[in-house]
């Protein structure tokens, strides 16, 4: 007596997997087409923009908007700005929030769990809430339109996010490592500095280049704190509504391109960090 | 800030060897500093801003401010936004991060590819999608391939194409930040409950709703904290896509700062946004709250 094989099973998951790879790809296609579109827009001739229907091929192809775009004025100055504000933000949040996140990781102390709650609390304040009260401050002691500025306000920005990354850093390199590195005669500054720091020393990159990109990405505190000194987002936000379309494309994809590099460059740490993050 | 507190020697280090203020106090001291400065005087500063003029206390900016005909539709402009995205995108995330759990093909290229928008400004995002929905942009040249004739998606009398337009936009900026809180989330979470489950004969959905999502709520709970803060604070989608067409809120703040020159009245905007936005995490805390397992966090 045999009895036919009963197929069906398998070919459902055969269609279930192809189903799975083709949403992949959905989802995959949904996230780059735009991307290759403005990536057209902005490397077309101004004619071939003018055109209906516009041709989704890259046949007219030209860097003469973004040459128009970089050389309209102000773009790489806010460029220049942009990479000042960025790596300002990046050491100052790195001086000041690392040793902040060695200290959550490595000790208990009195306040620490208020602490922690203020650093969550933190994120809750709006840009908005903060830029305009800081703009009057910084008028008074005139640093007002400065780099400067837009550096202390991102700085305050991003502080809670590095130091809850970097206390997840330092919590994932092994106390035991410091222990014995004291045991052999290092001062805790010393331990510290020749044994956990570089340990710590890729995740707390990965961290500093996300604090990069808060600032890279910010737009409405840096164009509330500047007039002349903007930086790129602000510059394009401020010029958006006076532009024509070939300029907000440009611009659009300058503002692309790092994110992807971004990306690229952090792809192994993004889970990592924001899943330790948490809790 | 409770972090002025008497010293005290809980280390885990080495024992103090003298009374002096512990290391961890000096070492978290400059940032509580900063932040004390940066972040807690400005808002105090707001709540005086938007109060007070020469004469003392007043309501006048908060009466201008609810006077204004940008002001209703900002409101419930932002609100309707927040409503319609959240579950969206959670479902979006959540059905993204599961399909990388099966290793898909080129699940890594899948990834980063999903991570990108991770990195991108929302200005990025508006002027991309603004390439696709002006007038003589690429979907009107799609459609009128197909002889459709498209239509004018981001004009002014059209508030319900101009919503669908900035929703898609924030929907494709910033659900990979959910995909990759939950993504860590599901690292966190070990296969073999799945697996127990799936041996006893649990169909997919069931083992969703009862095995994997109960174990993700932490992570879900921050990513629906984080999100919905940041939803409040939509502002460059909108204004790169529509200009003041589609007022929200921030956009209004930003409008009467720079515009009108009114800080007073753009603080009390400000404030607005602060007081829904804690009032939504103190919310989201308490709802989400297990029982059993005490505080969530």
């Amino acid at each position: 007596m045999s009895t036919p094989v009963d197929t069906t099973p398998i070919a459902r998951q055969k269609r279930n997997r192809f189903l799975l790879q083709a949403a992949c790809i959905a989802v995959s296609l949904f996230m780059l087409v735009p991307i290759y579109l403005i990536s057209l827009a902005a490397l077309s001739t101004r004619d071939s923009l003018n055109q209906f229907p516009l041709s989704l091929l890259p046949t007219n192809l030209s860097v003469e908007t973004l040459n128009a775009f970089l050389g309209s004025t102000g773009i790489f100055g806010a460029l220049g700005n942009s990479l000042i504000v960025g790596l300002g933000t990046l050491l100052l949040a790195a001086v000041i929030g690392v040793p902040a996140g060695y200290a959550l990781a490595r000790y208990t102390f009195k306040g620490k769990d208020p602490y922690q709650l203020f650093l969550l609390f933190t994120r809750a304040l709006p840009i908005v809430v903060l830029s305009v009260p800081l703009a009057r401050l910084f008028l008074t002691v005139d640093i007002y339109d400065t780099t400067y500025a837009v550096i202390l306000l991102h700085t305050a920005l991003a502080l809670p996010t590095t130091i809850l990354i970097s206390a997840s850093v330092f919590l994932s390199v092994p106390i035991d490592v410091e222990e014995a590195a004291r045991l052999f005669g290092c001062t805790p500054l010393g331990a510290f500095a020749r044994v956990v720091l570089p340990m710590a020393l890729p995740g707390l990159a990965a961290a500093s280049i996300f604090t990069f990109v808060m600032s890279w990405n910010e737009v409405l505190g840096a164009s509330i704190l500047t007039l002349d000194h903007r930086t790129l987002p602000a510059q394009v936000l401020s010029s958006l509504s006076d532009s024509p379309l070939a300029y907000r494309f440009a611009g659009g994809f300058a503002l692309v391109i790092p994110s992807i590099i971004f990306i690229a460059l952090m792809r192994r740490y993004l889970t990592n960090m924001w899943g330790s993050t948490i809790r | 800030m409770a972090v002025e507190a008497p010293p005290t020697h809980a280390e885990t280090l080495a024992p103090p060897r003298r009374r002096k203020i512990p290391p961890a106090i000096l070492l978290i001291a400059p940032s509580v500093v900063f932040m004390a400065l940066l972040l807690g005087w400005p808002v105090i500063q707001g709540i005086l801003q938007a109060f007070r003029d020469e004469n003392g206390f007043t309501l006048d900016f908060v009466a201008r401010m609810v006077q204004d005909p940008y002001f209703w539709p900002a409101v419930r402009n932002t609100l309707l936004l927040i409503v319609v995205m959240i579950p969206l995108q959670f479902a979006l995330a959540i059905g993204m991060a599961l399909m990388l759990r099966t290793n898909p093909r080129l699940h890594k290229v899948h990834f980063f590819v999903w991570a990108i928008p991770l990195a991108l400004s929302d200005l990025a995002a508006g002027l991309v999608w603004l390439a696709i929905f002006n007038d003589r942009g690429y979907l009107n040249s799609i459609l009128s391939w197909f002889g459709i004739e498209g239509g004018s998606w981001l004009a002014y009398d059209n508030q319900a194409s101009m919503f669908m337009c900035v929703l898609i936009a924030e929907l494709w900026r910033a659900t990979s930040l959910v995909l990759i809180i939950v993504v860590a989330g599901l690292q966190g979470i070990p296969k073999d409950y799945d697996e127990a489950a799936q041996v006893f004969g649990a169909t997919f959905w069931q083992r969703l709703r009862h095995v994997t999502l109960p174990l993700l709520k932490p992570s879900l709970q921050v990513a629906l904290i984080l999100r919905t803060i940041l939803a409040f604070q939509t502002f460059a989608v909108a204004q790169a896509l529509t200009g003041q067409n589609f007022p929200l809120v921030v956009g209004e703040t930003y409008r009467w700062y720079t515009g009108l020159q009114n800080p007073n009245v753009a603080a009390a905007l400000a404030l607005v946004i602060l007081v829904v936005s804690m009032l939504t995490s103190i919310f989201y805390l308490r709802a989400l709250r297990d029982k059993n397992q005490g505080g969530l966090r």
